[in-house]
């Protein structure tokens, strides 16, 4: 293990100068590291083909590294092919193990002393709760380089718990979208709003011509009901509060219950909970986001706020198409717009992603998870189709097929503030628990909105 | 391809290897300690064979009681102790919260809900149904379509009474709800959604619960019927006793004991119950109960603390329950 180690850290080194400089790394030299790059030497010494990229994470044939995850299939089948060379040319093996318990199961997992080499963390809050169960290892020098050169340092922050980095990010996805048919924009007259007032304005005309629901909302999704409610509310707050007083509310420096979220809450009210924009108000607690986002694609509605990655879900399951905004013509064909920002010139982004933490340090556990950072690896699963996109400075908006994610891609690099999802960030009782809980609340029982935030901030754990 | 196919032959039997070992020498040095507690008896007077006999056949039990019983409780007991993390002893305050926030009143008051509801009606359902298909010439019939739904698990069950609730009106599609359309039929214009209206919506879960049970109530009672001396049945009929009167003073009162067996068994099923609450309301419109709320604190929002002062609670809930059974089983045992 020290030696490969050591070896990371040279190849650390030298992966600042030329992001990406991992072929050729011959097994015990470290001075032809700096060699060639791109993987397309061709180097003698590898017995077999086109494996030059995988040099450095040579020897560790027969090897097993489990990745225990929330992503089932379809996508999984997706990571699993993108490894494909990867295995072949190593010899490692990667067993995918995808649950939809992994927040659950984690950390039983962990303690019963069966914890897997890596795990995909979907989000930073759970991340820092098992850290602190000191099961986890701390990232190797190697992977934390190569984050430093390919992520930007608020990517690299979301997986550093107390100063300490573990996890590189690994998927990415941008929720400040509204989704919506160009064809029925475009044959209504209506045009993309490009701020708050704007889109209250085209929710106001949508209701008044009568034709179809202005909004489908939906926060339905079995044990995480209230999700998708938090999102919206996540956004506002973006827009409404400068992004210091995001991070204060984040960790609670800011109370849950004060003014500045009350009136992000209202804001939210005036769709939310407005009959004549989303019907049933009600419904909306038992109402699955996916089928609320089919809402679009069936025409029950005009707008869907939700996150890039129900693009793929409204494609595989409703039959959507998603098109790009010029795409006027195309029927069933859904695109997004940027979901306003208070003004025109403010577009700040809340986005999601994951994070690869490691319960083992043995080498082929580091060699998987470094893999998983390089500019290759990212533009291969990005091209290898599904709705797939990371953060990393490194992937080429051509390696992505959809056009959404496509603009995702844009906006997540070149995005000036960028926020991640506050309920991923808070502790597990409220990001996990009463925010998911009142804010299903608001809609079920019409709980006032002042009340709502008094019994978050009242869960808020006390440390 | 097949270099890796090889691989991997090679470690499936290097794990397979030691694991092997391992179970071979478990069970020679179970052989052995048998062999040697035989040794041991035979060779020692008869006070000592008889302790020996007990601790030979004790012992088993004793230790699995103690890894998979005693010693998961008192260690539940403590962390109901001790905060979030189990690191510092905060005293009371997770019993003080339980019984102060207002959302875990409602979790307790619908778990009293459900210990009321559950076994009366599974119980008496399955009770009326046991003793007018005894007789019945089809009855065999009845049973297995009243028995099936205990063949589903929870889950099953709670995903197929979901889509009867279901209720998407923002939508423009045909609603699936069955609830709603047998409502739409009966005149009702407009049907609630069902899974929102509290309390209501507990009551609908309850069915779920019920429906599951029903059957198991039936078979036992049906069963514990069979045993009913035919002369009794048909004294009372010569004595010119009326279906009611055989039904409540005869049949309930010989199988008065099954009963208690089956309300008591219903009932700390239903004390635990966790997969229909899970599957379909996740706990929320004020539909959550001790066991859905204790998995939330402690495995969701990874607060042990609370977690386990909801398994406390729920443990002690169960406690009187079980010690009536063990009563009620000891005055059979006497008056036979």
């Amino acid at each position: 293990m020290s030696t490969l180690r050591r070896r990371f850290v040279a190849l650390g080194a030298t992966t600042i100068a030329a992001s990406l400089v991992l072929a050729g790394c011959a097994a015990t030299e470290e001075e032809t590291t700096s060699g060639s790059t791109g993987g397309d030497s061709g180097s003698t010494e590898q017995t077999l083909e086109g494996c030059d990229f995988y040099a450095d994470y040579m020897g560790n044939e027969g090897t097993e590294v489990e990745i225990y995850t929330t992503i089932i299939d379809p996508e999984a089948s997706l990571f699993i092919d993108s490894f494909g060379e990867f295995e072949e040319c190593t010899g490692i093996t990667i067993n995918w193990n995808g649950s939809q318990d992994f927040e659950t199961q984690i950390a039983v997992r962990a303690e019963g002393g069966t914890a897997p080499e890596l795990a995909i963390f979907p989000q930073p809050g759970l991340l820092a709760d098992m850290v602190a169960t000191g099961y986890m290892v701390a990232a190797p020098q190697a992977v934390a380089d190569s984050v430093d050169v390919n992520y930007t340092a608020d990517w690299k922050n979301y997986g550093t718990v107390d100063g300490t980095f573990y996890a590189a990010p690994l998927g990415a996805n941008v929720k400040s979208f509204v989704w919506y048919s160009p064809k029925t924009f475009a044959d209504n007259g209506w045009d993309i709003p490009t701020t708050w007032d704007e889109l209250l304005a085209l929710s106001d005309q949508i209701a008044s011509e009568g034709n179809v629901q202005a909004w489908c909302v939906g926060v339905e999704s079995g044990v995480a009901t209230g999700w998708a409610a938090t999102d919206w509310m996540e956004d506002l707050m973006l827009r409404f509060q400068s992004a210091e007083t995001y991070d204060r509310w984040v960790s609670n420096d800011l109370a849950f219950n004060s003014p500045e979220v009350l009136e992000v809450i209202n804001e939210a009210d005036k769709i939310l909970r407005n009959p004549d924009y989303v019907g049933n108000v009600q419904a909306i607690a038992t109402t699955s986001f996916a089928t609320a986002g089919g809402g679009l694609v069936d025409g029950s509605c005009a707008m869907h706020r939700q996150a890039s990655f129900i693009g793929g879900i409204l494609k595989d399951d409703f039959g959507a198409e998603i098109v790009t905004p010029a795409d006027t013509d195309v029927e069933g064909g859904i695109t997004t717009f940027y979901f306003p920002g208070v003004s025109a010139d403010s577009t700040p982004a809340l986005g999601g992603g994951e994070f690869v933490g490691a319960f083992s340090d043995r080498p082929e556990v580091q060699a998987v998870q470094h893999y998983l950072t390089t500019t290759e690896w990212n533009n291969k699963k990005a091209a290898d189709g599904g709705s797939w996109f990371s953060a990393h400075l490194g992937l080429r908006a051509e390696s992505v097929a959809d056009p959404v994610n496509k603009v995702a891609v844009e906006i997540l690099q070149n995005a000036s503030t960028f926020r991640f999802d506050a309920s991923d960030l808070m502790p597990g009782a409220v990001g996990a628990g009463t925010f998911w809980t009142e804010m299903t609340a608001w809609f079920a029982e019409g709980k006032d909105s002042q009340a709502v935030l008094d019994a978050i901030q009242a869960s808020w754990p006390a440390e | 391809m097949l270099s890796s196919f090889l691989t991997n032959r090679a470690t499936g039997w290097e794990i397979i290897a030691p694991n092997l070992t391992i179970t071979i020498f478990g069970l020679l040095t179970f052989a052995a300690v048998i062999f040697l507690m035989f040794v041991i008896g035979e060779r020692s007077n008869v006070k000592a064979q008889e302790w020996i006999k007990y601790l030979v056949f004790l012992a088993p039990a004793l230790v699995l009681l103690t890894i998979g019983l005693i010693y998961p409780a008192i260690r539940t007991l403590i962390l109901s102790f001790m905060d979030a993390r189990s690191e510092t002893f905060i005293g009371l305050d997770n019993y003080v919260w339980a019984f102060t926030r207002p959302e875990i009143l409602i979790v307790l008051r619908n778990t009293v809900i459900w210990t009321l509801a559950v076994p009366i009606f599974s119980t008496s359902i399955g009770l009326a149904i046991a003793y007018f298909t005894d007789r019945m010439k089809r009855g065999a019939w009845v049973k297995s379509l009243i028995f099936m739904p205990m063949a589903i698990s929870f889950v099953g069950a709670s995903i197929i009474w979901r889509f009867v609730y279901q209720y998407e009106p923002n939508l423009k599609k045909e609603d699936i709800g069955l609830m709603s359309a047998i409502a739409k039929a009966l005149g009702v214009e407009d049907p609630p959604n069902w899974l929102l209206e509290a309390p209501t919506n507990t009551f609908l879960l309850i069915a779920v619960m019920v429906w599951i049970q029903t059957g198991f109530a039936m078979v036992v009672l049906g069963a514990a019927m069979k045993n009913i001396p035919d002369e009794i049945v048909e004294a009372s009929m010569l004595d010119g006793a009326s279906q009611w009167r055989r039904f409540s003073q005869i049949t309930v009162p010989m199988i008065r004991a099954t009963i208690v067996v089956v309300v008591t068994t219903v009932l700390i099923g239903t004390l635990k119950v966790f997969d229909i609450v899970r599957t379909m309301t996740g706990g929320n419109f004020q539909t959550n109960v001790i066991a859905n709320e204790m998995f939330n604190q402690a495995f969701q929002q990874r607060n042990f603390g609370t977690g386990s002062a909801l398994a406390i609670l729920l443990f002690i809930g169960v406690i009187p329950i079980v010690i009536y059974n063990i009563r009620q089983l000891r005055r059979e045992r006497t008056e036979r």
